[in-house]
């Protein structure tokens, strides 16, 4: 069994207001030395494959057909046996 | 005239749609849940309004993976004219049969309101409507986004339909509906189905809906 962990993120060209709004919120706490944040989501799935790589490809195509939009997105995939 | 509305779980403006074109157009409706596939050619298919999937993981991006959708994208790569209204509109992005996505709106608020929207005389489906259209948007992410390749694409051959006068939500050249390059898909976010009947106080829908149903 292995597990894929997934960061999903909006691309650095395109705006992100919720992490500019959480931004602002840290301004204005004062702690104006947090920049560029930028909200993504986690996503965190169970894989049963052979091996390794089958499970990587495996996840790799889930993402790319579901879990990540790339004209918006970018994501980050790790898979780990479990 | 026969009209296909396709219904997600989560969809809550197939009936609106579909009661307008009935009432007011003559058409002959027919609902499709998700799961059933269509071969037959309908004169529109409509993807309505509303929340598919409970809009979980992103507005749309479940609703690609169905019969309904299977057969929507056959139908439209014939040729087939579609509209996307709104979580529609969505779909036919995260699709693929129209370019670009939806994001948050950039106040980070869903917008429920009446909008002008100014019809681009350069495109097909625009051509021949007047001024500027009075129709309610209501949405929380209806933000046009595509990458500076496309959007030129898409400005060059005429694909974008309408531009909001008033940009509500932070769309990219202040669209607010584009059409694919053959002209026969078209989304949009404004709901124009929530403009032709005289008891909602505005009428200006009716002349969208035209435009797209005549041959």
């Amino acid at each position: 069994m292995f597990v894929a962990k997934i960061n999903v993120t909006l691309k650095e060209s395109v705006l992100d207001p919720q992490g500019q709004t959480v931004l602002r919120t840290l301004h204005d706490q004062g702690k104006t030395s947090i920049s560029d944040l930028r909200v993504g989501k986690y996503i965190e799935m169970k894989i049963s494959a052979g091996s390794q790589a089958e499970a990587e490809t495996s996840a790799k195509e889930i993402c790319e057909s579901l879990l990540v939009n790339q004209v918006i997105e970018t994501y980050r995939l790790v898979v780990e046996k479990v | 005239m026969k009209v296909r509305v396709v219904t997600f779980p989560g969809s809550n403006c197939d009936k609106d749609v579909g009661t307008i074109l009935e009432s007011e157009f003559g058409a002959k409706v027919e609902y499709t849940w998700y799961k059933e596939s269509f071969s037959d050619i309908p004169d529109l298919v409509v993807l309505p309004g509303g929340f598919s999937f409970g809009d979980y993981l992103r507005c749309g991006a479940m609703a690609k993976f169905s019969n309904a959708m299977d057969s929507v994208v056959k139908y439209a790569n014939q040729g087939g004219k579609v509209l996307g209204v709104c979580n529609g509109f969505q779909i036919l992005t995260e699709s693929g049969l129209l370019p670009g996505a939806l994001l948050h709106n950039r106040t980070l608020k869903y917008i429920c309101k009446d909008v002008d929207l100014i019809p681009v005389a350069e495109n097909k489906i625009a051509k021949g409507l007047k001024g500027s259209l009075s129709i309610p948007i209501a949405h929380g992410e209806g933000a046009y986004f595509a990458d500076s390749e496309t959007l030129e694409r898409l400005e060059k051959n005429g694909q974008v339909v309408f531009r909001y006068k008033q940009n509500p939500n932070g769309s990219l050249n202040d669209i607010a509906g584009i059409c694919n390059e053959a002209g026969n898909v078209l989304g949009m976010m404004p709901h124009p189905e929530r403009a032709v009947n005289p008891y909602t106080g505005k009428m200006d829908g009716k002349q969208i809906l035209e435009a797209l149903l005549k041959k």
